[in-house]
């Protein structure tokens, strides 16, 4: 779909013409990210981490295959292959450091994406299929990084694998049969490293296709906007390219100096340095933690230590779950009729009170496993479900949004003329 | 609907947190205290850089090879002993500033794993540049028999392989000291039993590594260099982290040339942008 007012792809090129026929690639590009898609034309830089995250996608992928040219999925000789891509591999270390460090810079990305997404409640209607996708794309990325962090088998590798897998064998009754099934033995090994890698190389190419699924659901309504009122007229936008080709090429540029400094000045500056020990079954660390983006649905899990009617474990490995799986309900949670936070003065509140809550389970789920670290977990848990569960579903029905403007173009110039004209009868507040 | 089972679901969640929380609180008020203070919490000292620090650390990274060779030889002359290097070859010791000719030589002072090519039998032979540095022992049964059960790790990867490893190997070195009184009487059982060593920079504070560097003049520097033990200790964590990271100031080096890049092209993207978008704001 587009708006009626798109441009028309209209090659003068005769080689053009006759792709264009035959197979009409370039129409494809020039409706999905070129001058045939009017995007709104008041869009803040926050909305340029889809585009960022689809950037580290490519990243991934690249310096991944390379990786993989050079990397030997097996026990015995896993570590020191990628010591080797290090040492011995030309620019083997530049290839590694921007795949390890450019899975942290995917996070990043990702998370602002997401966060995005609740201010300007981008999973309102009719973008809710956009939303779902994307909880699946981050749940896939999860599982994806996780393989990946498996595969230098060092001491962090090996035990942050036998703690996730673990949390399997908490399930009752047929817990431990799957935990063994998923890892092909009964502890982390040989096979559970070579099917690691077996899905960790396949799973970007999934996560690229349910991408292309993302960003088709994206064009039918077309993109949200930080006034979350949707497009009336052709001043409302402008064509993605060159405005937004050209934004967003200001954002990546800006991404690529943060993602630099960190590769060449400081590589292993989110990494742990346990990882640099060989795996050891017999040797447990003093701290096993996994990589810090998963900080806080690891705080999370780690926050139930009280049997109440089912085991502990068992509450922890549910809530963990469950923390995501609750995203895929906020299309229906969240009933308010507006949607950008700009107008939505008590929503505007708690979803900072959010963001610091987020901050302290992210800090707890990097500490030591003792209090005062789990007592605050444990409030700041209790408020991760309070506020998508019941804080939202109720400020959406209690709160009173500040006045919209008639139009995306009012709000980006003082006014619009159709305004003027009195033709507001569709007024969206 | 949904609503009404999602406020019930989030109250569930909420209330069995919380549960867990009021009995951590519980147990937290009846002890009087939040953790146990332990003798590692106590005596745990930061590992620091020496006092003159490093001219491979910083912005402007460079490797003071003289350092790195004199690094080199106390690795060599002590540490080898008991501790491998398996990550790295003698070829790489050009790095270090030693010619082929020297490489080579060196490489043949090693006595590494060989084959007998008239009878197939294990033997040994000197080494040659494209060897690995041998590991000390055959296995780690033997590494543990020899060492009071505690394995001595290869040092190729120490200074990546621990918080801020240049410091800690530095420090660890140059940190042997008698357990304090405070500690005897705080802590009995954190004092050092038979074949322990008390070390603050060490995690638990009782090493099994007896003190490595214990005299001035223990190695005597090619360089005429005063081989006091802080200098020691000193060159060995440079020469250690060298062998963790050998890329390490080529790669800040082009660092650099990439951010320079990066800004130059920033730059040049804010001013399209600006163009670009002047067009918008004028039209209407």
């Amino acid at each position: 779909m587009s708006f009626p007012w798109a441009k028309q792809y209209e090659p003068t090129n005769p080689l053009m013409k006759y792709l264009d026929e035959k197979l009409p690639l370039p129409r494809l590009v020039y409706n999905a990210v070129g001058a045939g898609y009017p995007v709104p034309r008041n869009l803040s830089y926050m909305w340029n981490f889809g585009v960022l995250a689809g950037f580290c996608l490519v990243l991934q992928i690249v310096t991944g295959v390379v990786l993989a040219m050079h990397y030997a999925a097996n026990d015995a000789v896993a570590f020191d292959s990628v010591e080797h891509i290090m040492r011995d591999v030309n620019w083997g270390w530049l290839m590694r450091y921007a795949h390890a460090n450019g899975a942290s810079f995917f996070f990043i990305v990702i998370y602002l994406h997401i966060f995005r997404g609740f201010y300007y409640s981008s999973y309102k209607a009719p973008r809710e299929m956009i939303w779902l996708i994307g909880v699946v794309i981050f749940l896939l990325t999860m599982a994806t990084a996780f393989m990946g962090y498996v595969l230098p088998w060092g001491q962090m590798s090996f035990w942050g694998a036998k703690v996730i897998t673990g949390l399997f064998g908490a399930i009752p009754l047929v817990g431990e049969s799957i935990q063994v099934w998923l890892l092909g033995g009964y502890a982390p090994d040989n096979a559970a490293l070579n099917r690691f890698f077996s899905l960790h190389f396949l799973l970007p190419f999934v996560i690229a296709g349910v991408v292309i699924l993302h960003i088709w659901a994206l064009h039918i309504p077309g993109s949200s906007n930080p006034t979350g009122v949707e497009v009336k007229s052709e001043s409302d936008t402008l064509p993605f390219h060159p405005y937004y080709t050209a934004k967003d090429g200001l954002g990546l540029a800006v991404f690529l100096i943060f993602y630099a400094a960190f590769v060449f000045f400081m590589p292993n500056a989110l990494g742990h340095p346990d990882n640099y020990i060989p795996a050891n079954p017999l040797s447990t660390p003093a701290l096993i933690v996994p990589e810090w983006y998963f900080y806080p649905f690891y705080a999370i899990l780690r926050a139930f230590t009280f049997d109440f009617i089912l085991p502990a474990q068992l509450w922890g490995v549910l809530a963990m779950f469950a923390s995501i799986l609750v995203w895929f309900f906020l299309p229906w949670l969240d009933k308010s009729p507006v949607r950008s936070g700009r107008y939505r003065p008590l929503f505007r509140k708690f979803f900072w009170v959010l963001m610091v809550d987020m901050a302290v389970l992210f800090y707890c789920g990097g500490a030591h496993a003792e209090e005062p670290y789990i007592m605050i977990s444990q409030i700041a848990t209790a408020y991760y479900f309070l506020h998508f569960l019941v804080i939202l579903p109720i400020i959406s029905s209690i709160e009173k949004p500040e006045p919209l403007p008639f139009s995306i173009t009012e709000a980006v110039l003082g006014s619009d003329e159709k305004a003027a004209q009195g033709d507001s009868a569709g007024t969206a507040a | 609907m949904i609503r009404l089972v999602g406020i019930l679901v989030g109250l569930g969640f909420t209330f069995v947190v919380l549960l867990a929380f009021g009995s951590g609180a519980l147990t937290v008020m009846g002890q009087g205290y939040f953790v146990e203070e332990t003798a590692e919490h106590a005596f745990h000292e930061e590992a620091h850089m020496p006092a003159e620090g490093y001219s491979f650390d910083g912005l402007m990274p460079s490797w003071d090879l003289a350092q790195l060779q004199r690094g080199y030889q106390v690795y060599k002359e002590v540490c080898s002993a008991c501790h491998g290097l398996n990550q790295i070859a003698f070829r790489n010791l050009d790095e270090l500033g030693y010619t082929e000719a020297e490489v080579k030589a060196e490489a043949a002072n090693w006595v590494v794993p060989g084959i007998n090519q008239d009878t197939g039998e294990a033997t040994t032979r000197p080494g040659l540049p494209t060897d690995y540095f041998p590991d000390p022992y055959a296995n780690d049964i033997m590494a543990a028999a020899a060492n009071n059960n505690a394995i001595p790790p290869d040092l190729s990867l120490m200074t990546k392989a621990r918080h801020n490893g240049t410091a800690y190997v530095y420090s660890l070195l140059t940190g042997y000291q008698e357990p304090s009184a405070e500690l005897a009487e705080r802590f009995p059982d954190s004092v050092p039993g038979p074949g322990l060593y008390h070390n603050p920079y060490f995690a638990n504070l009782n090493l099994a590594m007896a003190p490595p560097l214990t005299t001035d003049g223990q190695v005597t520097y090619a360089d005429g260099t005063e081989a006091t033990v802080d200098q020691m200790a000193t060159d060995v964590a440079a020469f250690l982290t060298w062998t963790a990271e050998p890329s390490l100031v080529d790669r800040v080096r082009l660092g650099w040339i990439v951010m320079g890049f990066l800004i130059f092209a920033t730059i040049l993207a804010w001013l399209a942008k600006k163009q670009v978008w002047a067009k918008a704001k004028r039209k209407d």
